[in-house]
């Protein structure tokens, strides 16, 4: 029985400064879990922590009961994948072979090639970001939301049943954003345990199934969009007016700001 | 986009290597056909008792000519490894041993080595001194901000001239006539003179450091997106830098402790074989091992021959032809320096 992550106590500290405190969050696995904030509220660090990417000065983190920290680097990513903000590069790769990249935790030193397997989660990664048609072309040819797409498939090539993205709809347009926000949603539908830090607070209310709420380094909110989007809550924590509407469609809540007098 | 195997570019560029050995052998003022080189190296290796080719002809292959054309190709080989792994360590397309001061820092631990007497220990000499440059250009590099290619480039530039002072110095302080002029020509790179002992040292530390570099062509790839994409695809991220930019060190130290200073082969060989081959490094390292070897042996080949029987320091003709490559790559990537 899968627990999904499970986050107890986390705190960073960065020289005297502490950039995180108290984080305490679960995620089960088949739903959303969207992480808003302002600039500078440690999402990015947050999901650093949970990578074990920055060391963390208390607190666990752990995925279906294992401590997600004990393991080796290489073990974590055979479940769990990461897609960061932007991905760059000046190498000379395909977009097959940026997925491709995706399957370097199952294989051996000594392997030559890929096995036909890791060929078959790399077709079908592809397949499901809607990128088949671009495999041979050279990734730094490709438009952001291109790349974005690519990378997103080179996490799914992963078999992750955790994946983390940071701001993955930065820089798409509104059709790629509810495309891929959409992808991510169903592959949290077929079992995965899905974790974004999203900007856009109307894509979160729609998409996500719980927001985690950070300011200033503390976690000030966890529960459903409903519970967490209020005028109050966007009043302290990003200083905005709003009134709260609710989706004609699917009831989810919907923000409407109210523009400085 | 097709692009070859390294099953077919591996073998055809294997072919060309061994033919330009071959061949290169044959360059020179005696004049000797490709056939005895065969015999005599199968005599040598006792495959054949009696060999068809008289003594004097006998020695100039196996004892002169054939040590040096092994380590050019070993050294070219190398040398392209090393600068192939350092672009992707460091995500900088510049990167190369010369380039990033390396070559200089060696340089100056062979002559430190070799002025206190202690010639034997040269290579151990400029492994030191090939390490230590490298750790101070790359502290320089975070001093001055971060790592991006030009960044890392001035570093490199300062440490070098500073190296190279050092080098200049301790030969102005206690080295005189005939032995000037030797370091000086070993320290513009030169393979004249090289001995079977000098040609097995090259090719076992190609062994003992490159196989590993070699196995961990997968895991240079992981690291196209950066140190956080290759920490999450299951990368050691600190520990692999480490040991291959230890590896890196320890062979750009013994080839410079034989081959002296030879530059930006490091840096071409890689940038022409990422056209054929792309970046993933399961394939581009064996071709660029390979490519370098042959590009060595020929360009040593015409050091050896074009001024005969004076000898041009091969570094002068790596620098020729690097330098504008150097030129195009850096214009080419303006874009993120």
């Amino acid at each position: 029985m899968s627990t999904g992550l499970r986050i107890a106590d986390i705190t960073v500290r960065l020289g005297s400064q502490t950039i995180l405190s108290d984080i305490a969050l679960t995620a089960a696995p088949g739903t959303v879990t969207g992480l808003i904030g302002p600039n500078g509220a440690g999402k990015s660090t947050l999901m650093r922590a949970m990578l074990g990417l920055t060391p963390l000065a208390s607190g666990t983190v752990t995925f279906d009961d294992t401590d997600l920290l004990a393991m080796t680097r290489r073990s974590r990513a055979q479940f769990t994948a990461f897609v960061e903000q932007s991905g760059a590069t000046d190498a000379r790769l395909t977009a097959r072979e940026v997925v491709m990249l995706g399957r370097i935790p199952f294989q051996s030193v000594w392997q030559a090639t890929p096995a036909p397997a890791d060929g078959a989660q790399v077709d079908a990664a592809l397949a499901e970001v809607a990128m088949a048609p671009f495999v041979d072309r050279l990734y730094h040819t490709l438009s952001g939301g291109e790349q974005q797409r690519i990378q997103i498939a080179r996490a799914l090539a992963q078999q992750p049943r955790l994946l983390i993205l940071d701001e993955p709809t930065n820089h798409l347009d509104v059709h790629a954003q509810l495309t891929t926000l959409d992808l991510l949603q169903r592959r949290a539908q077929a079992g995965a345990t899905v974790l974004l830090a999203l900007h856009d607070l109307n894509l979160a209310a729609a998409f996500c199934d719980s927001l985690v709420v950070l300011h200033h380094g503390r976690q000030v909110a966890f529960g459903t969009p409903e519970q967490v989007l209020t005028p109050a809550l966007l009043r302290q924590v990003y200083e905005v007016d709003a009134t709260l509407l609710r989706h004609p469609g699917s009831g989810r809540p919907l923000i409407a700001y109210d523009l400085p007098a | 986009m097709n692009r070859p195997t390294l099953a077919t570019l591996g073998m055809s560029l294997l072919a060309l290597l061994l033919a330009s050995m071959v061949l290169a052998v044959t360059f020179g003022p005696a004049d000797i056909a490709p056939m005895e080189v065969w015999q005599t190296i199968a005599h040598h290796l006792g495959l054949v008792a009696e060999s068809p080719v008289n003594r004097l002809r006998d020695a100039i292959i196996w004892e002169l000519r054939l040590p040096r054309v092994l380590t050019a190709a070993a050294v070219g080989a190398g040398l392209a490894l090393c600068g192939a792994v350092m672009q992707a360590l460091t995500r900088n397309p510049l990167a190369d041993p010369y380039l990033l001061g390396l070559s200089s820092g060696a340089s100056l631990g062979a002559v430190a080595f070799l002025l206190l007497g202690a010639s034997l220990l040269m290579p151990l000499g400029a492994f030191l001194g090939a390490g230590a440059a490298m750790a101070s250009t790359l502290l320089v590099t975070q001093a001055l901000g971060g790592a991006t290619p030009t960044r890392a480039i001035l570093a490199g530039i300062s440490i070098s001239a500073l190296a190279a002072a050092a080098t200049s110095f301790l030969i102005f302080w206690s080295a005189t006539g005939d032995s000037y002029r030797e370091i000086l020509s070993w320290l513009m790179g030169s393979l004249s003179g090289v001995v079977w002992s000098e040609a097995l040292l090259v090719l076992a530390a190609l062994a003992v450091a490159g196989l590993p570099i070699l196995l961990s062509g997968r895991a240079l790839d992981a690291f196209a997106f950066g140190d956080t994409a290759a920490a999450t695809l299951g990368v050691e991220v600190a520990s692999l830098r480490w040991w291959l930019l230890g590896g890196t060190a320890l062979l750009t130290g013994v080839l410079v402790s034989i081959g002296g200073a030879i530059g930006f082969v490091g840096l071409i060989i890689p940038h022409v074989v990422r056209l054929m081959t792309g970046s993933r490094h399961r394939l581009l390292l064996p071709v660029a091992m390979l490519l370098g070897a042959s590009f060595m042996v020929w360009t040593d080949t015409a050091a050896r021959s074009l001024f005969a029987p004076r000898e041009l320091p091969v570094g002068i003709i790596t620098a020729l032809l690097g330098a504008p490559i150097f030129l195009a790559v850096l214009l080419r990537y303006r874009r993120i320096t």
